[in-house]
């Protein structure tokens, strides 16, 4: 908090910073969804948006643990040491961990070597829907955040989507002052984004104030890449198919977000620690997703997943 | 890159390089503001806001290479860069050319975070700027500096004042476009002090500006060395926030979640509405009226010794009180009113009209009740500020209604809380958000909490007296003969036994009202009073008479909502104009018609006659003692 001298009344007030003022905000949310909601879960994808969401989540109902489980969307394609921070942190908060595989997409080995976009579509858009579908839960708490792209300024915090979890940006409800209208017509569900006033840099800061454990893959070290079509990506297992020519290098990378190993790009970088990592981030020039193949797909691609149902 | 864009100088760039922990730990303490952009299509809103992501340094390499792409192709700007492009979002309001919906954009200075809530102009404005300027601490009106104060302008500052946003500055942009003329800027500031004084609108702040050109908007223009504020972003650095000022407010939380992890722990979660609270203050819980004291500010980060308006915390109690989602945590020495029936302000944001009568869900705080507007007062047109009569109210239409709820709840009024003022309407069918409320005040104060410790209550007042209280509300033109019916009425009553009390227009005016003069304003509030004291006489059990000329059938309601149900006895004292003016005792018509008196009820002022008056005395049939015995046979019989 910052302590101004003196308010109008000559009562000495109390201005709370920006990061207090979001946690705040994010907590009364997750609070919202779980006075209102019948089966609540929140989604975690082991990233630092995630880890952000799980910490806030086990303060907005301390001393009781997160009256909710965490469900992991597995691609069976993650980081190993996203796998491992997964179950640890599960753990840690007290919370029963979910992990759902799309049998689909497990059955036919679709894989993002051979499958493009579809890998993408099966594992995650499809199996989301069923995840959800299966538990009936009826809201899911995602970190998505309005700064990330153009078309997600406009989303609400709550967010409806229909029985066949297609959202509809012109069907969405007003959110006035701290007033959000939970109900919803059968079939509805609701994804809720406590982290939608939050910039990238906002998430940084919070975690390096709050000492919040992240993936290690965040921080530069020295990781096996091969450069394809412009990324560097990490040989993370044996499952990695070598073209000819090619040979994993040693190369001190560290990775801005993360998703599918084989479909999110390393940058080279010395930044070992939190400071580091910030200080790379405001001096770099480009925005945080250029690290991820799937954007580069279409133009508006992330609007159009989005109706389509991937978060 | 266009010759006129100005490096961004927001960010320090050298100390990120430098001592990156040093840059943190100052970031660390930057506080947070939210604020609204109010403008036309044309007033070059999205370019103002575009500039200020761009000086600050929120558009990443990409997202420019991808800009001067998206400039060249579809902007507006020739080959310079059109910020508008920038904020635009969804691909089919792309395609359509237009948007239609509140955006959220983010950008950050040393000092401040902020969150600009952009909204469009066009036909949906008044719901999606609602929307934006409920969670905003300031407000930014554009106007064209060409154009000066137009017809949006006064649409867009009648909603900002409507939602309550104090700080508001005038951006008097595409000063560039009128030869940066501090003479233009001047008369446009001029011609808005004068409607701004008209809407109520206490203060606000002119910058002349050029988004385009970024004029004032980052450091001083040298365009206009004749201006010698603060630059837009200089001023958003040091604008009051709304949290932060309604500390100062007494303590107010809504409950959202009883958290229970075991039996030892009972915790009450909720974001602090307003006010601050430490261990050890006296709390009430509201509607119950059940008071306790704070044990504990429970966080996950370790218990607190004081917490303040805008944290989400947890509190625990020293006694076990009933307390639940819903209810409202207050300063026990200074609680919020519990009322069931509310004048409001109601913004329309459906397709569906509001059908009095039809049960809708209201919420607010953390709490949903059944609630049905009783009764539209007026529609508010938002261009001319006119009140038009209307029985409904259709989308994105503005309108005072009173609202009734299915039972009492804890509440403060809008201009004094918006935490526990400010409402949401809930279609039960669609379960659509379909309006917006404002409070204004309780129209029936039944369950105000002061009054659950009486233990001598009305009824025991009234029983004593043997009687049964009641307001014998005289109403009529000036002359009419109301106060010397009224004095009759009291004489019989006395004479009865009955214990009674005659309020006169003279008599209030020369103390309790003193104050007031006779601007319809002064009318009101003049009729206000003499309801609440009429309404606390009842509740010493007293037959109340008064006698005021009342002409306005608006407040005649008021004061019969005030009441008890059959406790309201409207008398109207039916005398033509012609037989008062030819009477006139007071010598007052002689006067109006002269001109020396004015807002005469009858000759410049209207008088609204009762459409369902208890009883009608005509005075030219009846004579004023013959009047009175039939008032005391309707009262006593």
């Amino acid at each position: 908090m910052t302590t101004s001298p003196a308010s109008e009344s000559g009562i000495s007030q109390a201005t709370l910073t920006h990061l207090q003022r979001l946690e705040a905000e994010s907590i009364h949310i997750m609070r919202e969804v779980v006075a209102n909601a019948d089966n609540p879960v929140m989604l975690y994808s082991v990233g630092k948006d995630s880890a952000c969401m799980l910490h806030l989540a086990k303060k907005a109902f301390y001393p009781a643990p997160p009256p909710f489980p965490l469900l992991h969307v597995d691609t069976t394609w993650k980081f190993q040491a996203m796998y491992q921070l997964r179950d640890r942190a599960a753990e840690e908060a007290g919370m029963k961990l979910l992990v759902h595989h799309n049998p689909e997409a497990m059955e036919k080995g679709i894989n993002p070597f051979d499958h493009g976009s579809l890998h993408t579509d099966m594992w995650k858009t499809d199996g989301l829907k069923q995840a959800l579908t299966k538990y009936n839960f009826d809201v899911a708490f995602g970190g998505a955040r309005r700064d990330e792209e153009k078309s997600r300024a406009k989303e609400r915090i709550f967010s409806f989507r229909s029985a066949n979890h297609r959202w509809d940006p012109k069907n969405q409800r007003p959110e006035l002052w701290r007033q959000y209208n939970t109900r919803k017509s059968k079939g509805e569900s609701i994804r809720v984004f406590p982290l939608s006033n939050w910039t990238e840099l906002d998430i940084w800061q919070y975690i390096h104030l709050e000492g919040i454990e992240i993936v290690p893959l965040y921080f530069s070290q020295p990781r096996p890449v091969v450069e394809r079509d412009g990324l560097l990506i990490m040989v993370d297992d044996d499952r990695f198919p070598l073209r000819d020519g090619e040979t994993p290098e040693m190369r001190s990378v560290r990775f801005r977000t993360l998703g599918c190993y084989p479909l999110t790009g390393a940058v080279e970088s010395t930044a070992q620690t939190l400071p580091e990592v910030i200080q790379e981030m405001l001096l770099t020039t480009t925005s945080e997703r250029q690290g991820r193949a799937i954007d580069h797909d279409q133009s508006a691609s992330m609007e159009k997943k989005k109706q389509e149902g991937y978060f | 890159m266009s010759k006129d864009m100005k490096d961004p100088v927001y960010v320090t760039d050298q100390l990120i390089a430098d001592d990156i922990d040093a840059y943190l730990l100052k970031h660390q303490h930057k506080t947070m503001l939210r604020f609204i952009t109010c403008g036309s299509v044309d007033d070059g809103k999205s370019t103002l806001i575009g500039r200020l992501l761009y000086d600050s340094k929120m558009i990443f390499e990409d997202q420019l290479a991808s800009l001067e792409n998206d400039s060249k192709n579809v902007g507006t700007q020739g080959q310079d860069i059109d910020f508008a492009l920038l904020v635009d979002g969804l691909a089919a309001e792309r395609e359509q050319g237009i948007t239609i919906d509140v955006a959220y954009r983010f950008f950050a200075t040393d000092k401040r975070k902020f969150i600009v809530a952009d909204t469009p102009g066009h036909e949906q404005y008044t719901r999606n700027m609602v929307t934006g300027a409920s969670t905003a601490d300031l407000a930014v009106i554009l106007i064209d500096a060409r154009q000066g104060v137009l017809t949006q302008t006064r649409r867009h500052s009648y909603l900002v004042n409507l939602l309550g946003i104090k700080n508001v500055v005038l951006a008097v942009n595409k000063m560039d476009l009128v030869d940066y003329s501090a003479e233009r800027f001047y008369e446009i500031v001029s011609d808005y002090s004068h409607f701004a004084k008209q809407i109520g609108m206490d203060s606000f702040l002119p910058i002349p500006i050029s988004g385009l050109k970024g004029d004032n908007i980052v450091t001083h223009s040298e365009n206009m060395p004749w201006y010698q504020g603060p630059s837009l972003l200089a001023h958003l650095e040091e604008a009051p926030i709304s949290d932060t000022a309604m500390q100062d407010h007494p303590f107010r939380m809504a409950v959202q979640w009883v958290n229970r992890p075991n039996l030892d722990f009972r915790g009450f979660a909720g974001q602090i509405g307003a006010g601050t609270v430490r261990p050890g203050d006296a709390i009430r819980v509201l509607p119950s009226g059940k008071t306790t004291t704070v044990k504990s500010i429970v966080t996950f980060d370790g218990n607190l010794d004081q917490a303040v308006a805008g944290q989400s915390i947890t509190l625990t109690f020293e006694d076990e009180i009933d307390c639940s989602r819903g209810d409202v945590i207050v300063q026990s020495d200074q609680p919020c009113e519990v009322a069931d029936q509310f004048e409001s302000t109601l913004v329309w944001m459906a397709e569906e009209a509001m059908l009095p009568g039809r049960p809708y869900i209201l919420k607010i705080g953390t709490q949903s009740v059944t609630a049905t507007v009783t009764e539209p007062k007026y529609e508010v047109n938002v261009n001319t500020m006119e009140h038009l009569a209307s029985k409904t109210l259709g989308l994105n239409a503005i309108g005072v209604v009173n609202i009734s709820t299915d039972r009492a709840i804890p509440f403060e009024a809008y201009a004094q809380n918006p935490d526990l003022g400010g409402f949401i309407l809930i279609d039960r069918m669609t379960n659509a958000t379909v309006a917006a409320g404002m409070i204004h005040f309780a129209l029936r104060r039944s369950q105000n909490i002061h009054w659950q410790a009486v233990d001598v209550d009305r009824d025991a007042h009234a029983s004593l007296k043997n009687q049964k209280p009641a307001v014998v509300w005289f109403t009529g033109l000036s002359g009419s003969g109301k106060s010397t019916i009224a004095n009759i009425v009291e004489k019989k009553l006395h004479a009865l036994g009955k214990h009674t009390f005659l309020l006169d227009g003279d008599n209030v005016r020369h103390g309790l009202n003193r104050d007031l003069g006779f601007t319809d304003a002064d009318r009101v509030e003049n009729i206000r009073r003499v309801g609440e004291v009429a309404r606390l006489m009842t509740d010493a059990g007293l037959i109340v008479l008064t006698a005021f000329i009342s002409p306005f059938r608006s407040e005649r309601r008021m004061v019969r909502d005030l009441m008890a149900e059959g406790e309201f006895i409207e008398v109207y004292v039916d005398t033509p104009l012609e037989v008062a003016e030819q009477r006139d005792v007071k010598g007052l018509y002689k006067k109006a018609r002269s001109g020396q008196l004015k807002n005469f009820t009858g000759i410049d002022s209207p008088y609204e006659a009762p459409e369902t008056a208890e009883i009608i005395v005509n005075t030219v049939e009846l004579t004023a003692e013959e009047a009175a015995e039939r008032v005391v046979a309707r009262l006593l019989g």
